[in-house]
């Protein structure tokens, strides 16, 4: 017997039907149009640049800036370039997104946990907080804050006092300086090997903890290593600290470390306005662990605090991470407000000085943009490494 | 086919999108008269130069600059619209073509001149850059500054002849760098910086803006040389041309002594200086490309430069400043204009 | 437990049974209330003081403020151009006529069983625009035209708003859908240009758009600056609505897509008569969640030199006349902006819990 062989599958679709086909296809003109649109736009500002003759490339960035900056985190003055002018704006924003992200977080922490309280005027407020907090543009805040309570300080020459040490006008807000004399290292030196001290104690009461059950008490043992060694090499070495008191000189005060009104209401108000949003994460977080587990922790018999640390909070982290990111990402971007009030920034100094004084926008907006797309880009990755770490392993 | 057909249509939309009017090159002169009136930059409210009322009428001298010219062109001192702009867009927004004319208290320099495609095409305004101080402080000086907190506008020469300043004279500042002169105001007022920097005829303008006027003083340095005046994209002459000679005309107006009540007594003026300015003898507007009689029209209707001074700025205004510089080099000042011929 | 008889519970009922079990619990509860209580009545009353009380409502002129408690005369005095900004007086009508309809189209969706209020519903997606883009610049239909330098005030911020909203959600429907295909140079596309967007502040897409947009432009073309804005606001958006949609696409269950394939639907059939209804529908109160935070960032526009409800008011309270009315200029501003956003947020909420269908756990 011959065997025949029959192609039971029909015949193929003709080529313009072939969905692989189709797609490719849709793929090459889609990339094509994006090409040619993005080519467009930049011959046309090219094109454009060059007709209105302005300059072009990044040789600007090696030019005297020229102008103040009334605060910077790395050493600037006037003679310096535009390029430093960046690293000055940069610098302020990362600090004012800094302190933003801790102040919210801890705040938004305790208001989250204030509207699950069983105590109904505790809630209550904090609800209020929430509600009227979330529903009011930052801008408006931050405007609040400077304009409106901060202006209503006294003058230097009637500064609020505490103690001929800390100051508080509407110049800002004055306090001492630490300032390191020889042999500070000694204290240095004595942190470090506090540090290591308590993650080896960790890891030793771990062991134990796993061979015979008996729990250490870790964290009393670490407070206290923590604080005594520093303190010891501090007595040891002599107090190898002073002061620079702040103090009134011509207009202003001189000295200390001055935190100035533009960067305390923009803080303010960043933190205060994410920390309502985080509030609501942070309940819906806690929520989430259901109550069975409560139930369970306490069955067997691990107290309230136990509870809570062990059994709630590992649990509703994984619920609030992710939220909570996108939370401090709007924090950095939002800090870009500052321009409004003048706190030095990103935005501000080199976007807004640089690019004037320039007149390159393309090249500031460009980097700028690649700025906070790095930074977002960055806070993302931390964060997803870490929920990685924190996700349910299923076994 | 459906999938092939949207696409298709979406891809010519995108095309036509990009391909649109990209064929306009006229020359700024049409393309007014086709579009009817003249787009003027100005400020977002500056009393003096460029003000909007409660109506969104505007005042000022800057806007009166924008208005000759429109008489220039339409004979209708009406037929121009105004574009508010900050310090930081203003100069984009000339290169750009979204205004024909800027004229907002812009200080002419080289380097805007040479390397940002713009024509400064003369000078309404001599000004000067000043300090304003609380007189609280008791400061009558500005080598008295050392150390002072200084309010600043953003994206302004004045934030760069500060650090100069300062510099050259070994003493330190804090600057306080705002969007707007309004929020400049409001930071002088709240008391958060000792000192505001501006051009003299800015700080007379803002200092009226305070609560109260008197407790704030402008000291006697002069720390910069700032000279405003109307600026227009390079490239087109005759353009450059006409918004010049709307300026000068003002100007020699007043040095021959024709004003807007007696512009029309003038007509009959057998001076050939006056026959010329105002149009009753040669083609002066045909040379320009503009009617033969604007000269008439624009002291007519907006005036000569003295009154367009007196009326905005001068001493029985809010700003009450004095002619000083921009008095005409007849008077001691540096007013000078080419003659018209 | 060591006792044995349960005592029969003491009154549960009443306010001070009320008291003991929400306020009084145990010690550090009762400390909380007292400090928590101190606080309130300490703060609250001067506040309401200044709020009301010793506040002046009535009076012509800046005299008339004595400055005990707000001055709201100031706010009263200039509403007119806190609402309007520039518009002329005698064409304000033509907003108030859109005001109308906004909230013909819009406040009927609160009320359930209104009648028509689907329909109502789509005429101010769709409709209502159209009769914006005819009534409000003018220049058309006999209507005298009114340049967009004048439109200002609480009208400018809804406009933008607006605006913003309507014209994002189709450019964030094909975003989201471009970031779902299975083509991946689109996915790529689209996953680059929301990323890319989302993680840059407005405030520089609002400088670029304000200073850049005209350089990208070719020669002659031309757009104003709130048009600029615009534009801006809108491709911000559309990034920050296609990841809202993208959530609703992913909670269509995957037997949807393979029915609809069954059917024989081609992708755009099965996208737009199976899938995008039943996935819009689900994210509709993110899509109001969206328009709230876009309503609060519309005040950045303030700072591109346009004049919003907070812009006109930040241009007031420096009048010379008027002294000190920066707090009440906020209050002011911070009031409209909370009425608006704590409404809206509660409508989403009821929203969102009548739109569970309980496939979340």
């Amino acid at each position: 017997m011959k065997k025949q062989t029959i192609d039971s599958r029909p015949a193929g679709p003709k080529p313009w039907y072939d969905p692989r086909i189709r797609s490719i296809f849709f793929q090459i003109v889609t990339l094509s149009i994006v090409f040619w649109a993005g080519w467009t736009l930049i011959d046309n500002t090219l094109s454009n640049m060059q007709s209105r003759g302005i300059s072009t490339g990044f040789g600007f960035l090696d030019e005297t800036a020229g102008f103040g900056i009334i605060m910077s985190l790395v050493p600037y003055d006037a003679t310096m370039s535009y390029g430093r002018t960046f690293w000055v704006g940069l610098t302020n924003t990362l600090l004012v997104s800094a302190m933003g992200v801790v102040a919210a977080t801890i705040l938004g922490f305790i208001l989250g946990v204030a509207r699950l309280s069983s105590n109904w005027l505790v809630a209550k407020v904090a609800l209020v907080y929430i509600e009227v907090i979330r529903n009011i543009p930052l801008l408006l805040q931050i405007f609040f804050w400077y304009f409106a309570v901060l202006s209503n300080l006294p003058s230097p020459r009637q500064s609020v006092e505490v103690g001929n040490a800390l100051f508080l006008n509407n110049r800002g807000l004055y306090l001492p300086e630490p300032v390191a004399q020889d042999g500070f290292g000694l204290v240095w030196g004595g942190l470090v090997a506090a540090i290591i001290a308590v993650v080896a104690l960790r890891i030793w009461a771990k062991k134990r903890q796993l061979a015979t059950g008996q729990i250490f008490p870790t964290f009393k043992v670490g407070v206290a290593v923590l604080l005594l060694l520093p303190a010891l090499a501090y007595l040891v070495a002599g107090q190898p600290l002073t002061w620079d008191v702040p103090a009134l000189k011509g207009f202003n005060f001189g000295g200390g470390i001055t935190i100035i009104p533009e960067l305390a209401a923009l803080w303010i108000a960043l933190s205060l306005y994410t920390a309502s949003f985080i509030a609501e994460i942070v309940r819906s977080g806690i929520l989430s662990v259901s109550k069975g587990q409560t139930e369970a922790s306490k069955a067997l018999g691990l107290p309230n605090s136990l509870t809570l640390r062990l059994v709630v909070i590992p649990q509703a982290m994984r619920v609030i991470i992710p939220p909570l990111t996108s939370q401090y990402l709007n924090l950095v971007k939002n800090s870009s407000l500052a321009t409004a009030i003048g706190y030095p920034d990103l935005v501000a100094v080199f976007m807004g000085t640089t690019l004037n004084q320039t007149g390159q926008a393309v090249e500031v907006v460009a980097i700028t943009m690649a700025v906070y797309l790095t930074i977002s880009l960055l806070i993302s990755l931390f964060m997803n490494i870490y929920n990685r770490a924190v996700a349910i392993k299923e076994r | 086919m459906n999938n092939a057909k949207s696409i298709a249509v979406g891809a010519a939309l995108i095309l036509g999108a990009f391909t649109a009017s990209t064929a306009s090159a006229a020359t700024t002169l049409e393309s007014v008269k086709e579009k009817g009136h003249l787009q003027c930059g100005v400020t977002s409210g500056l009393p003096g130069f460029s003000q909007p009322d409660e109506n969104g009428n505007w005042t000022g001298i800057d806007v009166d600059t924008c208005r000759a010219v429109a008489v220039a062109i339409f004979g209708d001192a009406k037929a121009v619209q105004f574009t508010p702009l900050t310090a930081k867009e203003r100069l984009t927004a000339l290169q750009s073509g979204e205004i024909d004319i800027l004229s907002r208290n812009t200080t002419w320099t080289l380097t805007r001149d040479a390397s940002l495609g713009l024509n400064f095409t003369g000078v309404n305004y001599y000004d000067g850059q000043g300090f304003l101080i609380n007189k609280g402080i008791g400061v009558d000086d500005a080598t008295q500054l050392d150390g002072a907190t200084v309010c600043i506008q953003a994206g302004t020469t004045t934030e760069l002849n500060l650090a100069d300043y300062f510099r050259a004279k070994g003493m330190e500042f804090k600057p306080i760098v705002f969007d707007t002169s309004e929020q400049t105001v409001q930071g002088f007022a709240s008391g958060r910086c000792d000192v505001l920097t501006s051009d003299r005829s800015q700080l007379a303008a803002l200092r009226s803006k305070l609560a109260d006027p008197s407790s704030a003083k402008i000291l006697p340095n002069t720390i910069s040389k700032e000279p405003l005046g109307p600026v227009v994209r390079q490239g087109d002459d005759q353009w450059f041309n006409i918004v010049k000679w709307v300026l000068f005309t003002q100007i020699n107006a007043e040095e021959l002594g024709v004003t807007m009540d007696n512009v029309d007594d003038m007509l009959k003026s057998d001076n050939p200086n006056i026959q010329r300015l105002l149009g009753t003898d040669g083609d002066m507007g045909a040379k320009l490309g503009v009617p033969a009689d604007f000269g008439y029209k624009v002291v007519k209707q907006v005036g000569n430069y003295g009154e367009m001074y007196n009326r905005n700025v001068g001493p029985d205004t809010a700003l009450g400043l004095d002619r000083g510089l921009n008095a005409l080099w007849t008077d001691g000042g540096i007013m000078y204009a080419p003659p018209v011929r | 437990m060591a006792e044995s008889v349960i005592k029969p519970p003491k009154k549960q009922l009443g306010p001070v049974a009320w008291m003991r079990m929400h306020l009084f619990s145990s010690w550090y509860n009762t400390l909380l209330t007292l400090i928590v209580g101190y606080l309130l009545v300490t703060s609250v009353g001067p506040v309401l003081n200044w709020l009301l009380l010793d506040a002046d409502f009535k009076g012509s002129d800046p005299s008339d403020c004595t400055g005990a408690g707000a001055c709201w005369l100031f706010i009263n005095q200039r509403l007119n151009f806190f609402i309007y900004g520039f518009y002329p007086n005698e064409l304000q009508w033509r907003i108030d006529v859109m005001f109308a309809l906004l909230a013909l189209s819009f406040v009927p969706q609160f009320i359930e069983n209104f009648p028509g209020r689907k329909w109502l519903g789509i005429f101010g997606m769709t409709g209502l625009p159209v009769v914006g883009y005819v009534l409000i610049p003018g220049g058309s239909f006999g209507l005298e035209a009114v340049d967009s330098a004048k439109w200002g005030g609480l009208t400018l911020t809804l406009i933008i708003a607006y605006i913003g909203i309507i014209a994002s959600l189709p450019i964030g429907i094909l975003l989201a859908l471009g970031r779902r295909s299975d083509m991946p140079i689109i996915r790529g596309l689209c996953v680059v240009f929301i990323e890319v967007w989302r993680a840059v502040p407005l405030i520089t897409v609002l400088f670029m758009a304000s200073v850049m947009l005209p350089l990208f432009l070719p020669e002659g073309m031309n757009f104003e600056k709130l048009m600029r804005a615009l534009i801006g606001i809108t491709l911000w958006q559309s990034a920050y609505m296609a990841e809202v949609i993208r959530g609703g696409l992913q909670a269509i269950p995957r037997g949807q897509y393979e029915a609809a394939d069954a059917l024989g639907l081609g992708y755009w059939k099965k996208t737009g008569l199976i899938i995008l209804p039943q996935a819009l529908k689900m994210v509709i109160p993110g899509i109001v969640n969206t328009f709230i935070a876009l309503f609060k960032d519309t005040t950045l526009v303030l700072i591109i030199g346009l004049f919003d409800i907070l812009g006109t008011v930040q241009s007031t309270i420096t009048d010379p006349a008027w002294q000190n009315v920066a707090v009440e200029g906020y209050v002011f501003v911070a009031f409209c902006f909370w009425v608006f956003c704590f409404g809206i947020s509660r409508y989403s909420q009821k929203l969102e819990r009548k739109l569970d269908t309980g496939h979340k756990s």
